[in-house]
């Protein structure tokens, strides 16, 4: 906090309404009808709704589907987020590295950051399409690819898709990262040490661990939300609800079944998830690393 | 010569990151330049054809039986107030929420701040049928308010602003005070122009995530007058090259500002020189 500050009875609230004003009617309300929704149960005719307890939370614990949904929402943004950071970090270091046409570098790896998810997915389509996908027919020559009903196809489908613009994000924290190490630091090592791949990673890593934890970070939020947009254009949860996310399955639940209860109640299993990662960062990782 | 061989490893490894991004979004711009019929017997092209102008002029004025309603070139507007709205809404708001926190003693500011830190935590995905009957009983459904408006509400900006508020030394405010200035001037003529990195690049970051939303104007719109770019891309129909089309005129207008203004935007989100 500053120490000079400005005391006022009332101005600091001129400041802080319109964003309060925001916060409180698109998104508290919202949160609470949440709440309301996962809590109670509407009957089958729509005629009114009764308090159910914890009714629709059991319902969804009762449903393979969410288990299913589940699963592959870790499965995903865990390879997400190893594919995307690994290349991120790879590109990020050659780009450290060059002498000659480092900024040309970063602008032909950063657009792809701005292109969206959906536009992504839909752009994916077409490579994986069975009438003219080039990685569809590669694939298929290699062990007979077929995304609509293989488990094991449709994921590297979606993950290919999700990895993609991603790697941009990664490559552009990264280059940031490793160009606010301060040169001393890195010169005192090269005498050090002379082979620079241990170099690598017994001082520059361990120094880029702010940013790798920022960016898990990142990367399981995409994962988790960012990714509606090509899961909705490319597998929409082919072969059978396998590739959906939590996200995507509880859209579907709420909005193609209209089970409003079911959807709150998964959207409140989600924000307790993301409650929990951000805790974990908080509690364990911070801690745990060194900021220079 | 090791110094040789080591930086010609790394252009190599650059250059096949590079083709990996540009090869697929090349293959479908060139092909969006041929006709359907040359797509549909010979696959995605390499090179260009000769029917851009058709295909793209095509695609941006043609309605009715294409895009039934609305042209793509009224998407883009819808896009373009969208992302435009989003970005200015979000940026004001945050810059002065962000002001009283820093700059004010407040009662209760430790739960002011998680008030607004805590939504970080609250995707709209989370909350998007609540959100949406909000909407519907404010009456707000179809309306360019109700796309930019539930978007805006993040505290993202706010956070930014608010650590680089920190990072200001106090003596700015001590000589701003003995100048006389009030709290309104000491934040017109002194933050803001001190933070104009930084609003760059957050207008730049929330344009770009307010142009790529795809579930929340696909939820909100019904009508087709209010269609934005991302999520017209799922409801048009049309021929094969037309989609291409219309896929590469999407991605333009987010890839251009970043490309073009990229050193603010990095200068702003990392504080680096």
């Amino acid at each position: 906090m500053k120490k000079v500050q400005f005391k006022s009875s009332y101005s600091q609230y001129l400041f802080l309404a319109p964003q309060l004003g925001i916060l409180l009617i698109f998104l508290y309300w919202p949160i609470i009808q949440t709440f309301r929704d996962a809590f109670t149960m509407q009957d089958a005719f729509g005629f009114g709704t009764q308090f159910v307890w914890f009714d629709n939370f059991l319902f969804i614990f009762d449903d393979p589907a969410y288990f299913i949904a589940f699963k592959f929402t870790i499965i995903y943004s865990f390879v997400i987020t190893l594919i995307t950071g690994s290349i991120g970090l790879l590109l990020a270091v050659q780009a450290n590295n060059v002498m000659h046409g480092k900024s040309t570098y970063k602008t032909l790896l950063i657009w792809p950051y701005a292109i969206a998810p959906a536009v992504v997915g839909v752009m994916a389509n077409y490579f994986f399409s069975e009438r003219f996908g080039l990685l569809y027919h590669l694939f298929n020559n290699l062990w007979g690819f077929n995304w609509y009903e293989s488990v094991f196809d449709s994921y590297i489908y979606v993950i290919i898709a999700g990895s993609w613009k991603q790697i941009s994000a990664n490559f552009i924290f990264f280059l940031a990262g490793l160009q606010a190490i301060q040169k001393s630091v890195i010169e005192a090592s090269m005498i050090d040490c002379k082979n620079s791949f241990r170099r690598f990673w017994t001082i520059t890593f361990p120094l880029l661990m702010p940013t790798t934890f920022f960016l898990i970070i990142i990367n399981i939020t995409y994962a988790f939300f960012d990714t509606f947009g090509i899961i909705d254009t490319t597998t929409i949860g082919a072969p059978s609800g396998e590739t959906r996310t939590l996200v995507y399955k509880a859209y579907m639940d709420g909005f193609r079944g209209l089970d409003l209860g079911s959807a709150g109640a998964q959207s409140i299993m989600m924000m307790l998830i993301v409650l929990v990662i951000t805790i974990f960062q908080f509690r364990y990782i911070e801690g745990k690393i060194h900021y220079n | 010569m090791t110094r040789f061989i080591t930086s010609s490893f790394s252009h190599l490894i650059l250059l096949i990151g590079i083709l990996i991004m540009v090869i697929p979004v090349w293959m479908i711009f060139a092909s969006s330049t041929h006709t359907s019929s040359m797509i549909n017997m010979n696959g995605l092209q390499m090179f260009l054809g000769d029917s851009f102008y058709e295909n793209y002029l095509r695609v941006l004025l043609y309605k009715g039986g294409f895009f039934k309603e609305i042209t793509a070139l009224k998407m883009f507007f819808n896009s373009f107030i969208m992302a435009t709205g989003v970005a200015i809404l979000s940026v004001i708001t945050s810059l002065m929420a962000a002001y009283a926190l820093v700059y004010y003693r407040i009662k209760y500011a430790t739960l002011l701040f998680w008030i607004i830190f805590i939504t970080i935590l609250v995707p709209l995905e989370l909350r998007i049928f609540p959100t949406y009957s909000v909407m519907a009983e404010l009456n707000l459904v179809n309306s360019y308010f109700g796309l930019i408006v539930p978007i805006s509400a993040s505290a993202i900006a706010t956070l930014f602003f608010r650590q680089f508020y920190k990072t200001i030394p106090d003596e700015l405010l001590e000589s701003a005070k003995l100048d006389g200035a009030n709290t309104w001037r000491f934040f017109v003529d002194f933050l803001i122009p001190l933070s104009k990195t930084m609003i760059v690049a957050m207008l730049i970051f929330m344009f770009v995530f307010g142009y790529n939303q795809y579930l929340w104007p696909l939820l909100v719109t019904t009508s087709e007058q209010y269609w934005t770019v991302v999520m017209g891309l799922k409801m048009m129909s049309g021929s094969i090259v037309h989609r291409f089309a219309f896929v590469m005129m999407s991605m333009v207008p987010p890839i251009l500002i970043i490309i073009v203004l990229q050193k603010h935007f990095i200068k702003g989100v990392f504080q680096d020189k």
